[in-house]
């Protein structure tokens, strides 16, 4: 069978009943007999160091194991390199209970372990610090004059820094007829998913020096990322080590680092040669990496006619004291955008902070939602609707890099988008549309996003009852990596969903990379598709050398795989079942391991994006500055689509965060501490039901064989990226004024 | 969290000689705010006296043509009430547009009465707070104070001493509606007008309320006029569920014709307690409705007002919400 049964299909998520039911498991709800637990004390102040750490009434308490501190910590790995993670930026990791110095506010310093839980936490709370407290940095506006650029290393490579300017920005700018210049602020955004960070360590007591086995549960979105790291800190062979995670409730990029409950849980197993489980509480989710605080200066300059002349977008974010965390942030202007003059730049402030770390749509929505408010505000001042000024200004190339797009269906995003909105039906004047006491307004965006792909393994077995099975240690996040990686696997076999099963989450699994940057489908799903391809090849092979094969003398494109069977494309009755050629194979499973590479040499000559088109409609209460979203459409251009409901849940949580983004979310630090005072969910506000009205999804037809063999782009950020940006100018289209301080709330329309 | 005792009371008067003869033990209904409290190292409790058996889960008409909520009413059921929806209005929505509706599951109405404020400061044991620790100082006077208060902060020393807020909605109404709490405790039984129950923090702010030591809410009663036809409860937060009052308004009105002639006005999320001002409230007597009159009105009751910093448009976001609430109250529009 050619046509493929179930990619494009709307499956419903395979691992959707064991979620709901409960049977779904999680790092934290691994368990084992003798599990010790650990709970984390985390410092109070946000810089110097600590004097003393009185642990001494902790550990008189009945059932308290052991209190490690800086004081008591095992001798671990001395070097940086040992510390450093697949997603670490420039710098030197932070390493829990390296020593007495704190760097940051709610720094962890100790690690109480206990019989049970509930005595752990209650002996963390009778831990005392004497600190000797140095004056901190927290406000990144108050210390934007120490900006400086960030420092380079391997992270760069994904995150490329801003290109040196082109044409001459300033006497462009200054000739233009329409200009705009606007700075843009937003505070730093913790991600919150739902799980909360959590570590199980089962631990097997080994003979002699190997030290025993670790069976490590941990919350992450990269198996593969969190063995090496453990491997390399505990100096444990990795023969015995293995790091297992098959649901992961949410991540949004958090998962993408080890994070320290990691460290934490392994520190105990080791050293106490038991099993334990250390989970973070809500409040220690606001303890680590999150979205920097950012302040950004757009200026752009436009033709009488509209066409854009000058753009300059500049950006300037906190990171740590250690590390350069660093984003692409100004570049997507370039990118979008034909002005001839072009200037962009990114500096960072080190500040006394935990490092910051991707968070969904890292960079991209930061900047689009500066650039897409600034445009707005230029097609304003020129006179043009924002769609038509787009359509005008639009490029077929990328201007930065000087290529082609792989493909870029943003013109029709545009029309198809503004078509369902009812784009033309808006009063293009500000404060012109109302309903009682409510102010309508409508505004749009462009969102854009890197179509990338990575190398990754994957290995296909045909088992001995004739079922498929397909595994990569890549991970599902809530995103449908299980779903769509056996649709694609059933359909590379030509076999039913019920007979195939992908497996991931475990690093005795082929190595996939972390699950970031909106790359899995592209990536794993190349992978699952090339070793599936192999696998066929290797079957064939065995059907010929059966007794009696129809295929004797048949060549590989002779034959189609369908209905469980091999058959000749020419005369399907000339067919051998899967199950025979596996029984052909002295009663073992035929197994094939392969990678799925990128092809550079092909992609390099493209700029690779997933595009969208953004149109919210808000209401604003003329007197008391409350906003609602009460619709959005978002036309999506991501390439193919292989799972339409997957896919539109994914753009569907990129808007609903979008609204959270643009009205609700920051993390307030107090600066007189420098430490964040909202850190639970009830102050930490994120979009609820009550929020989210009318979402409308379009998938954009689009064709492209160029990003890779399958034609998908990622859906994991571009959801997100023109969400904010269109609710700010939808804002503005109602009530005339523009804030550019997100997130939007009625105070600042006040 | 601490490790505690646990008893279940079987009876009112059992409950009340528990606590009495311990004055760390707390009483547990709910437990949707001492919960978290206790996890925070907030409160720490070494007793919990459970009274979700207590008899206190009817509610019943009272002599006077008012209706008696038991203190065990969840908040769900009080607001779903049939006689509470049809004749006091104006709590039923309160009630509703606090917490979630998982949370009024299991609150109830006197834990609401009870519940502490939100202050983030309050909450964090790395910050000084004066209602937490008395004398360590207050960090949201200088800090972030989005959701603090903006009046009745002063103390008798004049430095003021906490500026958090009550943030309950259910009670914003009650304030509104004049109900009264009854109350047991080691020395009786006591009625205490609701104006007097919660307090201003003075110098003091480590005290919510007028309860004395070991008094547990029986019942609050609601007297005869709900208001039920002239009434708003509008509440202004950073999202449209799920989130406590920036600035909340119960407004109720008796009205004759187009002249007003009674009047009700309270605040949540302004004050150490729900704010009302009957000298203000008298001024819309005999009054037509008119959002002059309204201005007017919410000038008045935010009188005397100081901002903190973030906490400063709140001024201009409680007038204005007094004057849409009041026309809302009066059909204005």
């Amino acid at each position: 069978m050619t046509q493929q049964p179930y990619i494009g299909k709307p499956i419903n998520r395979l691992d959707g009943l064991d979620k709901v039911t409960g049977k779904a498991k999680y790092a934290a709800e691994f368990d084992t007999p003798d599990l010790l637990h650990g709970y984390v004390v985390n410092s109070t102040i946000a810089k110097g160091k600590i004097k003393k750490i009185n642990t001494q009434d902790a550990l008189s308490l009945p059932g308290v194991v052991k209190v490690f501190t800086h004081e008591n910590r095992p001798k671990l790995a001395w070097f940086d390199i040992n510390y450093k993670d697949q997603d670490a930026p420039p710098g030197s990791p932070f390493r829990p209970l390296r020593d007495a110095k704190i760097r940051y506010d709610a720094q962890p310093i100790a690690l109480v372990i206990a019989e049970t839980f509930e005595v752990a936490r209650y002996a963390a709370s009778l831990i005392t610090v004497e600190y000797e407290q140095v004056a901190h940095l927290s406000d990144l506006e108050a210390n934007r004059h120490k900006a400086r650029k960030a420092s380079s290393g391997m992270a760069t490579l994904l995150k490329p820094p801003p290109p040196k300017p082109k044409g001459n920005f300033e006497e462009a700018f200054n000739a233009a007829p329409h200009q705009v210049t606007a700075e843009y602020v937003h505070g730093m955004e913790h991600h919150n998913p739902m799980e909360m960070f959590a570590t199980t360590v089962v631990f097997e007591k080994g003979r002699g020096k190997s030290g025993g086995k670790y069976t490590v549960y941990d919350k992450t979105q990269g198996v593969t990322n969190s063995i090496l790291y453990a491997a390399q800190v505990f100096d444990i062979p990795f023969k015995n080590i293995r790091v297992v995670s098959p649901y992961v409730g949410g991540g949004f990029g958090s998962g993408l680092r080890p994070q320290y409950q990691l460290f934490m849980a392994m520190l105990a197993a080791q050293n106490l040669k038991r099993s334990v489980k250390v989970v973070l509480t809500r409040q220690q989710m606001f303890s680590f990496g999150h979205r920097p605080a950012t302040i950004q200066t757009v200026a752009l300059g436009a033709s009488a006619e509209g066409d854009m002349t000058a753009l300059y977008h500049s950006a300037v974010s906190e990171t740590s004291q250690f590390e350069d965390y660093t984003e692409v942030v100004v570049n997507y202007g370039g990118m979008l955008y034909p002005p001839e003059n072009v200037t962009l730049d990114h500096q960072l402030v080190p500040l006394d902070v935990s490092t910051p770390l991707d968070m969904r749509a890292p960079g991209g929505v930061t900047g689009m939602s500066a650039l897409e408010c600034a445009v707005d505000e230029l097609a304003f001042k020129a006179g043009i609707d924002p769609v038509e000024f787009r359509l005008q200004n639009y490029t077929d190339r990328d201007p930065l890099a000087d290529l082609p797009y792989s493909s870029k269906e943003l013109r029709e995003c545009f029309r198809q988008g503004a078509e369902r909105f009812g784009w033309l039906k808006r009063n293009p004047e500000p404060r012109s549309m109302r309903d009682g006491h409510q102010l309508v307004g409508g505004g749009m965006a462009t969102g854009i996003w890197e179509a990338n792909q990575m190398p990754a393994r994957a290995e296909a077995a045909l088992l001995v009852n004739g079922k498929l099975r397909v595994s990569s240690a890549t991970a599902d996040i809530g995103t449908g990596t299980y779903t769509i990686m056996t649709q694609i696997a059933a359909d590379t076999l030509g076999m039913s969903l019920d007979d195939v099963t992908f497996k991931l989450g475990d690093t005795d699994m082929p190595a996939a990379p972390i699950q970031g940057g909106s790359w899995t489908a592209a990536t794993v799903g190349t992978a699952v598709k090339t070793v599936c391809e192999g696998l066929a090849k290797k079957l064939f092979k065995l059907a010929r050398k059966m007794p009696d094969s129809p295929f004797a003398s048949a060549l590989f494109d002779e034959v189609v795989f369908a209905d469980k069977m091999i058959q000749l494309k020419k005369d399907s009755l000339m067919a051998v079942s899967l199950q025979s050629v596996v029984d052909s194979n002295g009663g073992a499973a035929v197994r094939h391991t392969s990678t799925g590479f990128p092809n550079i040499l092909k992609q390099r000559k493209y700029t690779r994006s997933a595009h969208s088109a953004v149109f919210a409609e808000v209401t604003v209460d003329e007197d008391l500055g409350t906003v609602r979203v009460t619709r959005i459409v978002s036309a999506i251009a991501g390439g193919r689509i292989l799972n339409p409901k997957t896919a539109r849940s994914q753009i569907l949580g990129g808007m609903v965060w979008g609204i959270g983004k643009a009205l609700e979310e920051e993390s307030v630090m107090d600066h007189q501490f420098g430490r964040i005072m909202n850190h639970n969910l009830a102050e930490y506000h994120v979009a609820v039901n009550a929020d989210v009205q009318a979402l409308d999804v379009i998938f954009v037809e689009e064709h492209d064989d160029i990003v890779n063999p399958l034609g998908v782009k990622g859906l994991g950020e571009i959801g997100l990226v023109g969400v904010p940006a269109a609710i700010a100018n939808a804002v503005f289209h109602a009530t005339g004024k523009r804030i550019r301080n997100l997130p939007i709330t009625l105070d600042k329309l006040l | 969290m601490n490790s505690f005792a646990y008893t279940r009371a079987d009876g009112v008067t059992h409950a009340v000689a528990e606590r009495a003869d311990e004055s760390t033990a707390a009483f547990i209904a709910g437990g949707t705010n001492l919960i978290d409290l206790m996890k925070e190292n907030v409160a720490r409790p070494t007793r919990l006296i459970d009274i979700n058996r207590l008899p206190l889960t009817t509610i019943t008409d009272t002599e006077n043509g008012g209706l008696r909520l038991g203190a065990l009413v969840t908040n769900a059921d009080t607001a779903y009430d049939d006689k509470v929806a049809k004749n006091y209005p104006l709590l039923a929505e309160a009630i509703l547009a606090g917490a979630s509706a998982q949370l009024r599951n299991m609150a109830t109405d006197g834990g609401n009465l009870m519940q502490r404020t939100r202050c983030y400061y309050f909450y964090d044991l790395a910050t000084p707070c004066n209602k937490r620790e008395p004398g360590s100082g207050c960090s949201a006077i200088n800090g972030y104070n989005r959701i603090h208060a903006i009046l009745g902060t002063g103390s008798p020393t004049g430095d003021v001493q906490c500026i958090a807020t009550h943030p309950s909605d259910m009670c914003v109404a009650l304030a509104a509606l004049e109900a009264t709490v009854q109350v047991t405790g080691p020395d009786g039984d006591r009625t205490i007008p609701f104006a007097e129950f919660h307090r201003l923090p003075g110098d003091t702010p480590q005290i919510d309320n007028t309860l004395e030591a070991g008094e547990l809410i029986t019942a609050i009663d609601l007297p005869a006029n709900g208001f039920s036809k002239n009434y708003a409860y509008l509440k202004l937060r950073d999202r449209a569920s799920y989130a406590f009052a920036l600035v909340s308004v119960a407004a109720a009105l008796e009205m004759e014709g187009e002249t007003i002639v009674d009047a009700r006005i309270a605040l949540g999320g302004v004050a150490h307690k729900p704010w009302r001002r009957p000298e203000v409230e008298a001024m819309l007597h005999g009054k037509s409705a008119s959002n002059d009159v309204f201005q007017t009105v919410a000038d008045a009751m935010l009188d005397g007002a100081q901002g903190y910093g973030h906490n400063t448009f709140k001024l201009e976001l409680a007038k204005r919400a007094i004057v849409r609430a009041l026309a809302q109250a009066a059909k204005l529009n």
